[in-house]
């Protein structure tokens, strides 16, 4: 805990806004006990500044930095003393000076200023140095599936030197590589397809000293937590492991969604793996091939209508479901418009084989749109350039037995003017790709919150992260998914997607051995600690972890995994006894700060007070960018940064209201389908739990809309200070919180 | 044993991937970034596809993450200007441009201000101009000013002078760091519209190019957000999307560029949001939207607003009322017409930048001016400069490329 603070102004930040030697001042006279260093300098944020610093840390003079000056998004590099050094920023310039409003009495951005720097000092006061939760962790990296993403997968991990154990289901490693003739080109120029070369890659995995491969057996449970799992075969072994890849793939989508292009009812109607599978054989005889990529008939008109059950209402109980909920299959009809890409390509390589055979074969290929995305369009001119493939786009109306054992096809809306029919002796049907996730839990989590990654219904089943920039993030630390079971994708790209698998595995374990987070608090020291002595066993921070990090140990108690958490504080937001807390982020800090707001007994003369507790990942950032771009906001606005809006605990708004504080506004990330809550629940529980804190409020006689939610994303700059005015407006309507002045 | 070092050239999304990544596992890495602020494309676009979601709240996070991990060296207005040796033991020469600022809590805003904007924003692809002394992406990294020396006037000169957060002497700097291993993650630029002569090679009144939306589209942008007409400041009712400008086209660029078909129709979200009224029609010759990206196609066309016709235009030219007229083919409807719209986007494609230029690295190009080689000399390509992707596929590009240069240094 810092005692010893040195406070230091930046001049060169705050000059032009702020009299800092008042500020200074005031600071003397209010903690000059505290703080043995109160320094003003006319430039702070550089090399001299850090030695002066430094210099104070070294004699021991101080144990803590509190900094006012830019936002602690600028000049990070002058400012980190090491973990043992707790450094605050108070941000004087973008959230005090520069978004102060033309016009208003000076006299208030003073007092803002003060504010900000008594909640600076309070939460670091009350910050603690981080001791970090290492614990021994195995290296090894499971592999879960030995197909071609499993395969890579395995080799990159022991490259990187971690010992591996691959897990292959069936007898033979290969998957589905193993049994096609040819892939689509994987390299450079990219115009023929080529042998696979999945012999030589399954002896270089089995040439590999640091791999174990184990096949015949799945997954029966994985226990534990990263760093520390153990991984159960269905052939009963057990292996100490200590991060996960899974590779497990996809399987063909139900023949059945095909009927309609009469798969399983007209002779010659075949899917791409049985094409394969005949070119391989050498049992391919057809002269006249037509590849239907246009599967409208096959499909749905409510395609993309929602299939899941509708959010919950508001006011519905907080909390995911707290049963253990049996699994659901969701394989649909859109897992063959999702493959598109992938047949597209597949059907100008196959188209490719009808010509290798036989000069004079033809094929044909029938499409929508031709899906040859990126590089691989170089493979899809070579295939035009030949005159023995007939590229088409149409709509395949229907599919029937032609004479002759032909198959016949009519074809409609063709680039060729007129509709068309074509016999065939084989038609090949392109294949729906469901990931195994779709189908089954697969990994068998033991963990609380069940055995099946959560909310995969978003993605159809693929085991994907729903974010952009981090394809690598699910909702489960320690286990990284590649190739089709994430998306479906070519081999080329599977190669890639596991060898990023690989390093997204090895790291975890390494993180977890220093005692640091991952993603995306990558490096992150503190780890929720739990005060049990308090705990009811209410089962809220276990049920509302967006990463299923707390399981119940024998006695019901929750029983944290440090290294499953990814410190966003949903817990400790969660908590209504509050036993959870952070080596520098707490319930009792943050409300400390809180109360350290000066608000004034009376609103008509000396103005209304609220708090704004920002998101720190994008509503924060926001803020000091609205400021930066000249915008401004009200001077009564009080803003305090928190992990997310997960970790708001509801006795932090009693806090302020108790205080005479006279609204709560809570800015966080946009919640829905399409999330971006860096944790991804975080501020969609806020919602939810809006509930609770109605009910202290009324319980404290404060009406509930005091408190407001608003969904802000990052971007959103120049609507946030609108957002303010229009709560500051309601509350101003509102008059003075009841408790003003007690 | 190998140098654990790892060079990336190249800062935008997939470079701080790869250095971000790399640097997580332990590794020291250098990022070498030649303009002054990381982020590259992806810091221009205004949304995402499929989620409409900001490009700078993933920015943001990598950043957060760069200022938490001292293993990350970031060298922005910097080059390379050699590299010796061999895997495991490079030694990389780098030029360092100077910035002749303070660091960024210095408040230079008003100052940047008194400083008369003259030059082409670069940031904004010529919708905009800049002053001499400018931080004008959103949410840089980093956060501090750059003072382009060459662009000042005497006047200026005046202006700055004993300004104490200016430092006009600053010099270049030269210097080497040794690394076992090097990505190269250079990414792409957009396919120069000088060359589409038959698309008015970007002499047309309200004929802009895709990225050129997506800075109208922001709100940072030239318009605050707006997405107005160059030429006259009106608002567009007839919008056209002409695709595979330059891509797909052994002319131009023999390759399709991946993102631009769900790019136009992410774009015609944003028309179609500020403009309820507004008519949105796209030429293609294939709508490509692979895997998930299905489901936000067909959120997007059910808008009856929003019109897709197969078939490539032959011509674009100036219309009356500065309108443009496209000549164009319906392949399915096997016709030729003219049609006139307010607004016309070229959905231009990603062209390698190292089409044209040189890396002072021993790598393979191909004509097209992807890079085709170099993992044995322990030497890897990331993100666009090996192929086409949009950016999901560039993050995981980027991972898998720190595997592989961690593989050469740990071997």
């Amino acid at each position: 805990m810092a005692e010893k603070i040195g406070v230091y102004f930046d001049e060169s930040a705050i000059g032009p806004y702020l009299n800092v030697e008042d500020l200074a001042e005031n600071v003397r006279n209010r903690w000059g006990g505290n703080c043995p260093v109160i320094e003003t300098s006319p430039i702070l944020a550089g090399e001299e500044g850090r030695a002066m610093i430094e210099s104070a840390i070294e004699a021991g003079t101080i144990d803590g930095v509190l900094v006012c000056g830019s936002s602690p998004r600028v000049d990070w590099q002058f400012f980190d003393f090491g973990p043992a050094i707790p450094v605050e920023r108070v941000n004087l310039r973008e959230q005090c000076g520069m978004c102060f409003p033309e016009g208003e009495d000076e006299e208030l951005k003073t007092l803002m200023a003060i504010d900000y720097i008594n909640m600076g000092m309070i939460k670091l006061q009350k910050t603690l140095v981080p001791e970090p939760e290492q614990i021994e962790t195995v290296r090894t990296v499971l592999v879960v599936g030995g197909g071609w993403t499993g395969l890579h997968a395995a080799l990159h991990a022991a490259g990187g030197g971690a010992d591996v154990v691959l897990l292959e289901k069936s007898d033979q490693l290969g998957g589905k590589a193993r049994t096609m003739y040819k892939t689509v080109p994987l390299a450079p120029p990219y115009t023929q397809a080529h042998p696979t070369g999945i012999e030589d890659l399954i002896a270089r995995v089995q040439a590999e000293p640091r791999i174990e491969v184990v096949t015949g057996a799945e997954m029966q449970a994985l226990e534990g937590a990263p760093g520390a799992y153990t991984a159960k075969f269905t052939n009963g072994t057990e292996k100490a492991v200590g991060a996960v890849i899974l590779a497990t793939g996809w399987v063909p989508q139900d023949g059945k969604a095909l009927a309609p292009l009469g798969y399983g009812s007209v002779p010659g109607v075949v899917t791409t793996a049985e094409f394969e599978a005949m070119m391989k054989d050498g049992q391919l005889k057809a002269k006249r091939v037509a590849f239907v990529l246009n599967t409208a008939k096959a499909l749905p008109r409510d395609l993309y209508q929602p299939a899941c059950a509708p959010e919950p209402a508001e006011g519905e109980p907080a909390g995911e479901e707290a049963e253990e909920p049996a699994f659901k299959d969701m394989e649909s009809a859109r897992h063959l418009p999702y493959a598109s890409a992938v047949n597209s390509v597949v059907a100008l390589k196959q188209a490719g084989y009808v010509r290798e055979l036989d000069a004079n074969a033809q094929a044909y290929i029938i499409y929508e749109d031709m899906m040859v995305q990126g590089i691989h369009e170089r493979f899809y001119k070579a295939a035009q350039d030949d005159p023995g493939v007939m590229l088409t786009k149409g709509y395949v109306a229907r599919v029937e037995p032609g004479e002759g054992g032909s198959v016949l096809l009519t074809v409609k809306n063709t680039l060729l003017g007129q509709d068309f029919e074509l016999a065939a002796d084989l038609v090949v049907l392109p294949t729906g790709m469901v990931p195994t996730t779709a189908k089954d839990p697969v990994m068998n989590f033991v963990y609380r919150q069940g055995p099946a990654f959560p909310d995969l219904d978003l993605f159809d089943g693929f085991c994907d992260s729903n974010y952009i920039c981090f394809p690598y993030e699910t909702r489960r630390t320690g286990v990284y998914a590649a190739g089709a079971v994430r998306q479906p994708m070519l081999m080329d790209n599977a190669e890639e997607d596991a060898a990023g698998a690989a390093l997204k595995a090895i790291q975890c374990i390494e993180s977890a051995n220093r005692g640091v987070a991952v993603h995306p608090r990558s490096g992150d020291l503190t780890y929720p600690k739990f005060n049990f002595v308090r705990c009811t066993q209410c089962k809220r921070c276990t049920e509302e972890c967006p990463f299923g990090a707390l399981d119940d140990d024998e006695k019901g108690t929750p029983k944290p995994n440090p290294t499953r958490c990814r410190r966003c504080g949903t817990c400790m937001g969660a908590c209504p006894e509050r036993v959870i807390s952070f080596d520098n982020y707490s319930v009792d800090q943050i409300g400390s700060a809180i109360k350290a707001i000066k608000v004034p007994d009376n609103m008509e003369t000396d103005g209304p007070r609220i708090l704004i507790l920002a998101c720190e990942n994008d509503a924060y950032p926001a803020l000091d960018m609205a400021a930066m771009r000249g915008k401004s906001w009200s001077p009564y606005a009080r803003i305090l940064p928190v992990r997310c809006l997960g970790s708001v605990n509801a006795i932090w708004v009693a806090d302020a209201m108790s205080k005479g504080v006279d609204g709560v506004m809570m800015l966080g990330c946009k919640y829905g389908d399409d999330y971006q809550c860096h944790f991804v629940k975080g501020s969609e529980i806020c919602n939810r739990r809006k509930e609770n804190i109605a009910e202290t409020l009324n319980r404290l006689g404060v009406e509930p809309d005091r408190v407001e939610q608003y969904q802000v994303a990052i971007d959103e700059y120049d609507k946030v200070p609108g957002m303010i005015e229009e709560f500051m407006a309601m509350i101003l309507e509102k008059g003075p919180n009841p408790f003003k002045g007690y | 044993m190998p140098n654990t070092s790892v060079l990336v050239v190249g800062g935008g999304f997939s470079g701080i991937t790869a250095a971000l990544e790399a640097a997580e596992l332990g590794h020291e890495v250098y990022l070498v970034e030649k303009t002054p602020f990381l982020g590259g494309r992806v810091a221009q676009l205004n949304k995402y596809f499929p989620k409409l979601c900001p490009p700078s709240c993933g920015l943001e996070i990598q950043f957060q993450r760069i200022k938490k991990n001292k293993n990350v060296k970031v060298f922005t207005l910097a080059e390379l200007v050699s590299v010796s040796g061999q895997k495991g033991d490079y030694t990389a020469k780098i030029r360092i441009r100077p910035r002749h600022t303070a660091p960024g809590s210095a408040d230079l805003s008003e100052l940047a201000g008194e400083l008369p904007a003259r030059a082409d924003n670069a940031f904004e692809l010529g919708l905009a101009k800049r002053g001499p002394l400018h931080l004008d992406m959103p949410f840089a990294f980093p956060a501090r000013y750059v003072l382009e020396k060459d662009e000042l006037r005497a006047a200026d000169l005046e202006t700055l002078e004993d300004n104490e957060f200016i430092d006009l002497e600053e010099t270049e700097k030269e210097i080497e760091v040794c690394v076992g291993s090097i990505v190269v993650a250079t990414g792409w630029k957009p396919y120069d519209v000088t060359r589409l002569t038959n698309l008015g090679a970007g002499a047309l009144d309200n004929c802009i190019t895709n990225m050129q939306l997506e800075r109208l589209a922001s709100p940072c942008g030239p318009t605050g957000g707006q997405i107005l007409r160059p030429s006259d400041g009106a608002a567009p009712k007839r919008v056209a999307f002409v695709q595979c400008a330059g891509s797909r086209d052994e002319n131009h660029l023999n390759f399709c560029s991946y993102i631009c078909c769900m790019a136009s129709l992410k774009q015609a979200t944003y028309v179609r949001e500020q403009y309820p009224d507004a008519q949105v029609t796209i030429f293609y010759i294939d709508l490509r939207t692979p895997d998930r990206y299905q489901k936000f196609r067909a959120r997007v066309l059910a808008d009856e607003n929003i019109r897709t016709v197969k078939g490539k235009v032959a011509a674009a030219a100036q219309g009356e009322g500065g309108q443009v007229v496209l000549t164009v083919e319906d392949a399915v409807a096997g016709t030729k017409s003219h049609e006139t719209f307010d607004l016309v986007v070229l959905a231009t494609g990603m062209q390698p930048t190292l089409s044209g230029e040189r890396l002072p690295i021993d790598v393979p190009v191909d004509e097209d001016g992807f890079i085709v080689g170099g993992e044995d000399k322990g030497i890897f390509a990331a993100g666009c400069a090996k192929k086409p992707l949009d950016v999901m596929k560039s993050a995981q590009s980027g991972t898998g490329a720190a595997m592989k240069a961690i593989e050469t240094v740990r071997r």
